[in-house]
């Protein structure tokens, strides 16, 4: 078995490239993701009428269902429904729908962690419901949601490596394409997994740092 | 059209079923092993050996850091030529599922485990238990209602990601329904009887995971 050290770095601008493209997916999915799940824990928490009931199901039907399901369905199914749609495309919106989920729950969890006692004084000092939202409950739900929100995001930027299943050339998607074409298994599954530790591994340990941090503010308030 | 999608799914059922039954096998091992090995974890995690966690603080960050799916392909295609083992892609997914599962089942035991007054360890220790019986007798049980929430959420996940072995070729659920697909261009039915098929194995266990999460939680 011979390390072919030569191929390994002709490889390495097109994995530059499918970095740029994990990063990218990744982003744009956290930022839609985080979007449809303001939305939606707005309505869980006002309680809208039948609305609530609507995002209830959907959190349900996408928590409980694997991503790579979902991405088939959007990739494969929806055109015979006549809806085309790219594979980058399909990824954007599969990761959206899972990721808006789960980062929903992220939000009205936040919002229930804030204890009672808050709102009861802001009302007790003449706060409107608006005021009351704006400087009493969301202030301390988003610091109380921080490291959920975060763990969700380093989550959605993993759960990337799935939408190589239907052709995004991300990092999975070059190794394997790279494997296919060159039978270099070896250099290649060295270089995904050089890459995996230099992405994930400082966000992984960033995470861990916050959620100590977080607990430290909480301890005594 | 209706009738006819019946018809199809009626008559694809037992290959679906039987794409099912791997799909399930593969959870259900994977489920037995991150136990298994979670449970270990977290008992070695709580011994107090610096070294001992320094290496499982390795294990751990390799398997947050590393997203499965790349796990599945390191395993799949790595164990062959790294160890000249060539195992089927089935134990492949149980392997890496079980791997994975033991290190996220590990975190949740070893905080359960921690979050026990000091009393406990000292009482046991006391009376004169020996590390195995105070763990058995004493940790563990008061241990588990704090854990088993937790750890319900990680067996959905494990169920979820078993999914992921049909990129690596096993004949699982998908790859049933993919095959039906094939022959009958029926995608919108068949992917939506694969999303029932999950939702009706998974959210019974995360509805049971609430429930017993906010039962137990003076616990």
């Amino acid at each position: 078995m011979s390390f072919d050290t030569a191929f390994m770095l002709s490889t390495l601008p097109a994995f530059f490239k499918a970095v740029g493209v994990t990063l990218q997916v990744g982003a744009i999915a956290i930022v839609t993701s985080l979007l449809v799940a303001l939305l939606n824990a707005t309505i869980l928490v006002l309680r809208t009428p039948y609305l609530w009931r609507l995002v209830k199901g959907y959190v349900e039907l996408a928590r409980n269902t694997p991503l790579l399901i979902q991405l088939f369905f959007v990739y494969f199914a929806l055109p015979s429904l006549g809806v085309k749609v790219s594979g980058f495309a399909a990824a954007i919106i599969t990761l959206t729908f899972m990721g808006g989920a789960y980062l929903t729950e992220v939000l009205r969890a936040g919002v229930e962690a804030v204890p009672r006692a808050q709102l009861e004084s802001g009302r007790s000092i003449g706060l409107s419901e608006g005021q009351l939202l704006r400087h009493v409950i969301l202030p301390q739900a988003g610091i109380l949601s921080l490291p959920a929100l975060f763990a969700n995001f380093v989550f959605l930027l993993k759960e990337t490596t799935v939408v190589s299943a239907v052709a995004v050339p991300e990092i999975l998607y070059t190794t394997k394409n790279y494997i296919a074409l060159y039978y270099k298994t070896y250099e290649m599954l060295a270089v995904l997994t050089l890459l995996c530790v230099l992405i994930f591994l400082p966000l992984s340990l960033l995470l861990r740092y916050l959620e100590r941090r977080l607990q430290h503010g909480q301890f005594g308030h | 059209m209706a009738s006819s999608g019946i018809e199809l799914l009626l008559v694809s059922l037992p290959q679906l079923a039987t794409g099912a039954g791997q799909t399930l096998a593969i959870s259900a091992l994977g489920i037995l092993f991150a136990t298994l090995g979670g449970v270990l974890y977290g008992v070695l995690a709580t011994l107090g050996s610096r070294w001992l966690n320094i290496l499982l603080q390795v294990y751990l960050e390799l398997f947050r850091a590393i997203p499965v799916l790349v796990w599945l392909y390191l395993v799949f295609f790595g164990l062959p030529i790294f160890f000249g083992l060539s195992i089927p892609s089935f134990w492949c997914a149980v392997l890496v599922l079980g791997l994975w599962g033991a290190s996220e089942v590990g975190e949740v035991v070893r905080g359960a485990l921690q979050s026990l007054p000091r009393g406990q360890r000292e009482a046991g220790l006391s009376i004169g238990l020996g590390g195995w019986q105070l763990y058995a007798y004493v940790l563990l049980p008061q241990a588990l209602k704090r854990m088993t929430p937790p750890t319900i959420n990680i067996y959905t996940r494990i169920i979820k990601t078993s999914s992921l072995a049909v990129l690596i070729g096993v004949v699982e659920v998908i790859k049933a329904g993919q095959q039906i697909i094939e022959r009958t261009y029926e995608s919108v039915l068949i992917y939506g009887a694969l999303f029932l098929f999950f939702f009706l194995v998974c959210y019974p266990l995360s509805a049971a995971s609430r429930v017993l999460e906010r039962r137990w939680a003076h616990a």
